[in-house]
């Protein structure tokens, strides 16, 4: 099992390296600049800038340059927010992106389980109805059309949350963005969880565990939510990548200063570096989320244990 | 109404008008209409009838196993609890600890994501409150019980990694955990081969007459019924038609449709063609092998040799049965005549070598050469019509032909096959299985071969049905001097079709010979272990596997 | 031996129903995507032809009526006509007599101190509030005159924007265009995994592999990252929006395609094809194609909201289409801006988003049942 995890980490340097590579070039063949802003600065001031930041240099240098730093875990240093390097937004970012997604991923996990689960016991039943009412709407209905509406209806008509804002990380300020968040990985993970546990429920091995008078709660905990929970794990790897996308916008609407809310910006600036760090960063997270679902996969599914 | 042989014995299991009855879209389905069965302790039953005879539902219905939209109505009385009527933790106390169930297939039936031990060990904890530990101890001595080889690393194993068998041993492992009174068995070795079948049977067989518990066995196999049950009952359309003493009912079946069964064993020989009639088809060192994965940018290939050095010779209006166990390689030796896939030897017929040519190119070859698969629910395309399925070939062989002559062909090749032409315009899923065989027949009839390649054609099919195939399929021959290379597992079959019989195993040929010759006197130990679970099924005196 | 007959017989008619008529009809009998086929061929109907009926062009600005609210009835309302002729006939510098309000009619007495030039009724003019503006009854000495006007009565149904632009044009504008994105990318993302899953699936082997690891790598990229990028660098661009969409979205076709392929080719109805002697083509056309569709038609449907969805998402970043065009995820993005005061600039274009997805997913959900009916 060790040595499938380093294999796959390994096989993921190709990966990593192209993406970075796509973005590098992607970025420099774009017009404009860090500091071509809409006051042009001083011919003499953007000379030093450039110098500075290794601009003036062949393309093909600044690449091996941020190659070559990258590989020593350097970021570089942001060309917009001057006072900083590319690290320390990531520090004081990270975090916060962090802790919305995980709630939002472990909220969408428990309460999806759990309204998948009573759909499925109850198939076409009043019960089963109003969940999948739930998960059509959580799917169809985008966060950046929640966020606002909550924001509205919670923060700014009833006012008992805030509508926007991160307040260091109050638990207030959590509420609505994580919400948001979660709620189409809530419907996506229900979804999953009925189709798969109804199918589970008709399944061979489900009659032989009722054909040996197991008591009911033993029959879905052990024998068929085992089986339906693997859909739902395989699907792990998309709702990380769903909540970086759903990060921009939450961060974005509810102006919480994560990663997500960087990236766009950056780009829009030509913040070549941030842009360049968000990838890599989140390339590197996304490989690593995949790595330990396929690992976590295996062990709930022994049809699939590696032989390496 | 104990049965048996006389002895007076304790009625265990009393069913009385069991009705179940399932919605559906179109309105209400009755699987069982009326059912009345007795067991006694110790006795074997068997309920025998063909698929949608209801004979499932009845014990599913028992065991309150019923599908969502099935409900029972009658009385199933065991020790004076009527199971129809008892709340699900009543139930449960009786199923898994003095009911218990083993099913058709072992592939699915056990949970692919625990390990076998603790699967028999599970009812113990339930319904005795023994410890995990007490419990994995007793599924230790119960594997060891049913003769699982190298218990003691076997009870750690996941289902996908033992064998049919060997999962099948599982299961009535678990089922005799908790020594039960009834244990009932459906269709519990129809998916198995036929050496696997008759060792199971033996397992049973040997196990009640330690153990002592009741038998209900349902099968559709009426040598099984004949080998293994005391009495029986016949099911027809949700209805017990006849029920009795097995050897009565053999020797003088009193209602019609178990007289049909009974005549349902095919009959009859065929005789050899003369050893001077032109040979057809010769292959000689035919071998495949498949690549097995993991060849991916030069890492070593690993194969897999599923046809290996066969060497086979047809007559004109001769028949070659092909038997063997499956993964023998027999469907991979039909797909290599065929040339559907691709091997190495010499493939000779009518006198050309084959091998290395592209039949599509060779369209006079082609057409001679045709094949009829087993499977008559993915054999034909489901978005075809019939008339458009059965003309396909023409359309290869005689581009020509106007519509009107083809729909004139396809109607004839239809009546050849005992179809009425009428159903051109239908498509495949609203035929039954054996409607489909005989389209599957015409498709292949229509182009007028020499050499026509039988994969299993019968094996998917109610007896009944069966042996109307094997009638057509005689009778065409006869008719247009068909050349058959029969595949089948079914002894039975290819004994009532095949002048000559090819034994398989491991994609290698063990025997060969006539077929007479070769069920008389075997000399091969695989082919005597063949002949051995064949006469089990075929219902033959059972002196060759009671040992 | 009447017994041995086959168990199943057959019922009339004689004409068969193939697997496509079976799922039509079953598609019918669903009242959710029947609905939803309604809503949808609504709304189309409505994009496609709306922005011509409807009075209010999409990018006419209406400056007297900057974010007014949705309203069934008619602008302006009574109390603002008269104030709104004073302002209009002060900007004309004017003197202001009496102003009376008849019915559809406006009659303002004015004078001043040099005769009136006639060219000043463009003052009033230039108000959306008046039409048909004239000078009736000029003094002889053209000093004082009666100025005539009718009111424009306008009905905003769904308000105006923040530029006085009526919402319920741009809304249809908007749908047309999310549409169109839709249905644009999702055919650019049918072409590209089309072909790549039936070339994969039908070669198989080593082509098979190499072909279907690219796919593996390009799903573990972060997609949505470099469509961002690409929008930011080159521009916002319809053109370049729907490519990048249908580039990002072509990966599950493709894999769904070749899936298919393979284990049709595994069937035994292509084997029996093949032993028939029918060609690569044939085979290709009589046997994959029908089978593939089915899964495929259910894929799309479920495509275009996905595809929308990402339009919509891009625009309400900043990225999308550009002003005077319009797209929903613009519209909402703007909705949210201006929620505080303003919020049926939210609330109708989220209507409209959530309608079109709604419907759009009931039909693919009632198409895949139809298709694969596992209930049966």
């Amino acid at each position: 099992m060790l040595a499938y995890a380093l294999k796959r980490l390994l096989s993921a340097v190709p990966t990593l390296f192209l993406i970075v590579t796509i973005s590098f070039f992607l970025m420099r063949v774009a017009p404009g600049g860090p500091f071509h802003l809409e006051r042009p600065l001083e011919a003499k001031v953007m000379e030093n800038l450039n110098r500075l930041y290794h601009l003036d240099e062949p393309l093909w240098r600044q690449y091996f340059l941020y190659l070559s730093n990258l590989l020593r875990g350097d970021l570089g240093p942001s060309f917009v927010y001057r006072d900083f390097t590319v690290a320390d937004l990531f520090a004081a970012g990270l975090p916060v992106s962090i802790q919305l997604g995980a709630s939002a991923l472990a909220l969408a996990l428990l309460i999806g389980t759990f309204l998948g689960c009573i759909a499925a016991l109850r198939q076409n039943s009043a019960a089963d109805y109003l969940v999948v009412g739930i998960a059509t709407f959580g799917i169809t209905v985008p966060p950046f059309v929640v966020a606002p509406v909550l924001s509205l209806i919670f923060g700014v008509s009833l006012g008992w949350l805030p509508a926007g804002g991160w307040g260091d990380g109050a638990l207030a300020n959590k509420i609505l963005p994580v919400l948001t968040l979660a709620l189409p990985q809530i419907a996506i993970v229900a979804r999953l969880i009925r189709g798969a546990m109804i199918e589970a429920l008709r399944s061979d091995h489900v009659r032989t565990a009722r054909a040996y008078g197991l008591p009911t709660r033993i029959v879905v905990a052990v024998h068929a939510l085992r089986a339906a929970i693997l859909p739902v794990v395989s699907y792990l790897g998309p709702a990380a990548a769903a909540l970086l996308t759903g990060s921009i916008v939450v961060e974005t609407i509810f102006g919480i200063p994560g990663i997500g809310r960087y990236f766009v910006q950056a780009a829009l600036n030509r913040d070549y570096t941030l842009v360049m760090g968000t990838v890599v960063v989140v390339s590197l997270f996304v490989v690593l989320f995949n790595l330990v679902v396929d690992l976590l996969y295996a062990w709930l599914d022994p049809r699939v244990r590696f032989n390496a | 109404m104990t049965g048996g042989a006389g002895k007076e014995r304790q009625t265990l299991l009393a069913v009385r008008d069991l009705n179940v009855a399932f919605r559906l879209a179109d309105g209400p389905v009755h699987a069982v209409r009326g059912v009345d069965f007795t067991l006694a302790a110790g006795e074997t039953v068997a309920i025998v009838g063909e698929s949608g005879s209801g004979k499932s539902q009845t014990v599913m219905a028992l065991m309150g196993l019923l599908a969502a939209n099935g409900t029972a109505s009658g009385r199933a009385l065991y020790r004076g609890e009527d199971l129809l009527a008892l709340s699900p933790r009543r139930l449960n106390r009786i199923r898994g600890e003095k009911i218990t169930m083993i099913f058709q297939e072992p592939m699915s039936s056990l949970d692919p994501l625990y390990r076998v031990g603790r699967q028999i060990a599970e009812p113990m904890v339930y319904h005795r409150g023994l410890s995990w530990r007490a419990a994995r101890k007793r599924a230790l001595e119960l594997l060891k019980l049913v003769r699982i080889p190298d218990a003691e690393r076997r009870i750690d194993a996941y289902p996908h990694e033992l064998s049919g068998g060997q999962r099948q041993r599982v299961m009535i492992a678990m089922a005799l955990a908790n020594d039960p009174d009834i244990l009932i068995a459906d269709e519990p070795t129809t998916a198995l081969d036929v050496t696997i079948q008759a060792e199971i049977l033996k397992l049973l067989r040997e196990l009640q007459d330690r153990l002592g518990m009741g038998i209900v066995f349902i099968t559709h196999d009426l040598g099984i019924v004949r080998r293994f049950a005391e009495r029986v009952y016949v099911m027809r359309e949700g209805k017990v038609v006849e029920e009795g003493p097995v050897a009565d009912i053999f020797a003088a079946p009193r209602h019609a449709y178990t007289r049909m069964l009974l005549a349902a064993e095919p009959a009859g020989r065929k005789p050899p063609v003369d050893e001077a009639t032109p040979v057809i088809l010769e292959g000689r060192d035919v071998s495949v092998a498949f690549p097995l994965g993991g060849g991916f940018l030069g890492r070593q290939r690993q194969e897999l040799k599923a046809v290996d050095r066969l060497t086979l010779t047809l007559r004109e209006g001769e028949t070659l049965g092909v038997v063997g166990d499956s993964g023998s390689g027999k469907s991979t030796l039909a797909r290599a005549l065929l040339r559907l896939v691709p091997s190495e030897g010499e493939i000779a017929f009518l006198g050309r070598d084959i091998a290395g040519l592209n039949l599509r190119r060779e369209r006079g070859l082609r057409r001679q050469l045709q094949i009829v698969f087993q499977d008559p629910y993915g054999s034909l395309s489901p978005r075809l019509t019939i008339g458009e399925i059965v003309t396909e070939g023409l359309l290869v062989h005689e581009p020509s032909l106007s519509r009107a002559e083809r729909d004139r062909r396809a109607a004839a090749a239809l009546k050849e096959v005992q179809l009425d032409p009428a159903m051109q315009t239908r498509y495949p899923h609203e035929f039954s299985g054996g409607q489909r065989q005989r389209i599957a027949i015409a498709r292949a009839m229509i182009l007028k071969p020499k050499l026509l390649v039988l994969d299993e054609p019968t094996s998917a099919l109610d007896r009944s049905v069966q042996k109307e195939i094997v009638e057509l399929l005689r009778r065409l021959q006869a008719e247009h001097r068909l050349t058959y290379l029969f595949i089948s597992h079914d002894l039975a079959v290819v004994r009532a079709l095949a002048d000559r019989v090819l034994v398989m195993k491991d994609g290698r040929a063990v025997e060969e010979g006539e077929t007479e010759e070769i069920f008389a006197r075997p000399r091969q130990d695989y082919t005597k272990r063949l002949m051995a679970a064949a006469f089990l099924s075929a219902g033959a005196p059972a002196e060759a596997w009671a040992g | 031996m009447s017994l041995a007959e086959e168990p199943v017989t057959l019922k009339e008619p004689v004409s068969g129903r193939s697997l496509w008529q079976d799922a039509l009809a079953r598609l019918a009998r669903n009242r959710a995507a029947m609905a939803s086929l309604l809503i949808l061929a609504v709304m189309a109907l409505a994009s496609i032809l709306g922005p011509a009926l409807w009075p209010h062009p999409y990018d006419r600005v209406y400056s007297e009526y900057v974010r007014v609210p949705a309203s069934l009835e008619a602008y302006p309302h009574e109390d603002r006509i008269v104030p709104e002729m004073q302002r209009s006939l002060a900007r004309a510098r004017v003197d202001i007599g009496a102003v009376t309000v008849a019915g559809d009619t406006v009659r303002a007495e004015i004078s001043d101190e040099e005769p009136i030039d006639p060219r000043m009724i463009r003052y009033v003019e230039r108000s959306d509030l008046f039409s048909r503006v004239r000078l009736a009854e000029t003094s002889a000495d053209g000093r004082s005159a009666v100025l005539e006007a009718e009111v424009a009565r306008l009905f905003f149904i769904a308000g105006t924007d923040g530029n006085g632009r009526d919402l319920f044009a741009r809304i249809l504008m908007a749908i047309r265009i999310s549409l169109a994105i839709g249905l644009l990318a999702t055919a650019v993302a049918l072409v590209i995994g089309v072909t790549w899953g039936a070339t994969a699936g039908y070669l198989g082997g080593r082509v098979d592999n190499v072909m279907m690891r690219i796919v593996d790598i390009l799903y573990s990229l972060p997609f949505i990252f470099f469509v961002i990028l690409l929008v930011v660098f080159f521009g916002r661009n319809l053109v370049l929006m729907f490519i990048a969409v249908g580039a990002v979205e072509w990966l599950d076709m493709a894999r769904i395609v070749r899936g298919q392929t393979l284990s049709l080719k595994r069937r035994e109805f292509v084997e029996a094809a093949e032993a028939l002697g029918v060609s690569d083509a044939g085979i290709v056309r009589r046997h994959i194609i029908p089978n593939v569709t089915g899964p495929v038609a259910v894929y799309m449907t479920l495509l275009v909201p996905k595809v929308i969805l990402l339009e919509s998402f891009l625009s309400f970043l900043g990225l999308g289409v550009q002003e005077p065009l319009t797209s929903l995820g613009v519209l909402i993005s703007e909705g949210a801006k201006n929620m505080q005061g303003a919020s049926w600039l939210l609330i109708y274009p989220s209507i409209a988003l959530a309608l079109l997805l709604f419907a759009l997913n009931f039909l693919g959900d009632g198409l895949r049942d139809a298709l694969d009916p596992k209930d049966r």
